[in-house]
């Protein structure tokens, strides 16, 4: 893998951004060896300002949680770059919280643990940081739940856990990918508005990776579409104008359909695209 | 599906008391059936099997005099040494393999022989390098505590989910805390999943020690009473080494359920 260094200098920007993706390209070496390798994203460009929420939506297997991994550090991309509020990123982005799209609790630790981790790790006193873990337990609506292991939680329960957990370290940059995915339609809603609430408190620039275009129009400032991968592309964006604070009702305003059905037709086609490729690459295999 | 636990214990004291029935009736009741034999005979002679009222007597007896509370001491301290002495190098070097991969790779074939060895032939060695004391023993038991002990951490240390990881550097964990919060808990929990095959192991190298040449210890007493013919002697030393084992048997499980309070209980079989 060549290092991050690369030709393209970041561009001098008036207000720096969060973060600045700039023809982000990566690949995975096949897994056969000698084979070719597998370029999930090509030439991906992305700036996040600082404090704006960016949702970010595509077909499945098109590069998401890629991309956000190499946000995160924890990917190399084989070329182009990645800066944090104008830093050239090499190694983990430190000011980056990141709630993964996988279950990543600890499951020998309970609920208030895990979220005071963050804090234990860092030197904090122990009962300060259990005391703050609880404030965020309850901020989360899980005050009750502060002494339960992961496995006793539901999958909803778990998300808000590990919000916690991230949150209670400020991070100035939030990843978060697909976190209410394996909810039904109304608690991702309730949670939707739970992170808006906690988020507007605290402005941080955020990249939300959902495959639920109306969750994205109902949380995001902006909504990022990534083509069918693979060598995915970031393939189109849309400003969504509805003012802040957004209720549950945002759903029902009409510049939401508007949004809507724009967005969808640029993106349907990208869905079915990206199903057929996951298809031939399987079978090509 | 058990219906209760009182049903499930009396249907398990139902088989105990059939099983000693039929050895109490079949080694003190004479039949006489010409078709088979010309004199009376025992289905279960007592000469060979001897009988429960006579090994339940002598168990007593043994306990009630204070004779083999000191064998019991020996076995459950070579025991208890075995445990942990193979436990703790198995920790360490498991740990350490795992987490240098040039250095698994490079001993992976002298494990593998090592481990395929049966272990009794260990013992005669053993007992030449150390002695007849326990430490002939205790070695025993360790070649077989570490190697359980070895695959299962090391296997934990491997196997921590990618996610679980990136999560721990995510949140800002150093190498050391790392260790401390990710691999170490989980080679932990595959240690203790291993406790009772361990534990168990480390008392079959301590008892097959003893029996191979000791001057005390369960296995010793059983091989004594062996030697002179003695069969009450060798199966009083059987039942007793049997409530031996049960009760370290559930002494771990208690120690396992206040370990492993964090994980899920395991699914019940239908
Ligand atoms: N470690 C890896 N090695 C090889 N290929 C990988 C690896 N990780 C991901 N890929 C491939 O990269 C592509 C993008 O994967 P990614 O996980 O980013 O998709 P995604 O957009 O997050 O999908 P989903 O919405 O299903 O989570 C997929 O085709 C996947 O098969
Ligand atoms: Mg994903």
């Amino acid at each position: 893998m060549s290092p991050v260094l690369s030709v393209v200098q970041p561009a001098p920007q008036v207000q720096t951004s969060a973060v600045v993706l700039e023809k982000v390209r990566i690949a995975f070496p096949n897994a056969k060896r000698g084979g070719a390798s597998f370029v999930a994203v090509d030439d991906a460009n992305l700036a996040v300002a600082d404090g704006e929420f960016v949702a970010i939506v595509g077909p499945t297997g098109c590069g998401k949680s890629t991309l956000l991994n190499a946000t995160a550090g924890l990917l190399k991309p084989a070329s182009g770059s990645v800066s944090i509020f104008g830093e050239a990123l090499s190694g983990l982005n430190r000011k980056a919280g990141y709630l993964f799209q996988a279950e990543a609790l600890f499951p020998w630790k309970t609920a208030v643990e895990n979220v005071a981790i963050g804090l234990d790790i860092v030197g904090t006193p122990k009962a300060e940081a259990r005391a703050e873990a609880r404030e965020w337990l309850a901020r989360v609506g899980l005050a009750a739940f502060a002494d339960r292991y992961p496995h006793m939680l539901s999958g909803g329960q778990r998300k808000r856990v590990g919000l916690a957990q991230v949150l209670i370290r400020h991070p100035k940059i939030l990843l978060m990918d697909e976190p209410f995915g394996p909810l039904d339609a109304q608690t991702r809603q309730i949670m939707g508005n739970l992170l808006l609430d906690l988020w507007s408190a605290d402005r941080k620039a955020v990249m939300f990776v959902t495959h639920d275009l109306e969750e994205a129009i109902a949380l995001a400032d902006r909504v990022v579409i990534m083509g069918a991968g693979p060598a995915a592309r970031i393939i189109g964006e849309w400003k969504v104008p509805i003012a802040r604070p957004r209720d549950i009702d945002v759903r029902l305003d009409p510049e939401f359909h508007r949004l809507h059905k724009e967005i969808w037709a640029a993106l349907k086609d990208e869905v079915v695209k990206g199903y057929r490729q996951s298809e031939t690459v399987e079978q090509g295999q | 599906m058990m219906r209760s636990r009182s049903t499930l214990l009396g249907l398990q004291l139902l088989v105990a008391v059939v099983l000693l029935a039929i050895w109490h009736l079949g080694s003190t009741v004479k039949l006489n059936i010409p078709a088979i034999s010309a004199k009376p005979f025992y289905v279960l002679d007592p000469f060979f099997f001897s009988t429960p009222v006579a090994v339940f007597q002598r168990t007593f007896l043994d306990f009630y005099s204070g004779a083999i509370w000191y064998h019991l001491g020996i076995t459950l301290l070579e025991t208890l040494l075995a445990f942990a002495i193979g436990a703790a190098g198995g920790v360490l070097i498991g740990f350490w393999f795992a987490r240098k991969a040039v250095l698994a790779a490079v001993f992976d074939p002298y494990v593998k022989m090592a481990n395929a060895l049966p272990r009794v032939v260990l013992a005669p060695i053993f007992a030449l390098w150390l002695g007849l004391g326990i430490w002939s023993k205790v070695a025993l038991g360790v070649t077989l505590v570490f190697f359980i002990v070895f695959f299962n951490v090391y296997q934990g240390v491997k196997e921590v989910s990618p996610t679980l990881l990136a999560n721990a550097r995510m949140l800002g964990m150093n190498e050391r805390q790392l260790m401390r919060n990710v691999f170490w808990p989980s080679a932990l929990t595959w240690m203790f999943s291993s406790l009772h095959t361990a534990v168990g192991f480390a008392l079959v190298g301590a008892v097959v020690g003893e029996y191979l040449g000791a001057a005390a210890g369960l296995g010793y007493r059983i091989h004594q009473a062996e030697g002179v013919f003695d069969v009450t002697g060798v199966f009083s030393g059987m039942v007793v080494l049997s409530i031996f084992v049960i009760i370290i048997d559930m002494l771990v499980s208690a120690i396992e359920k206040r370990l492993l309070v964090w994980r899920p209980a395991p699914a019940t079989a239908q």
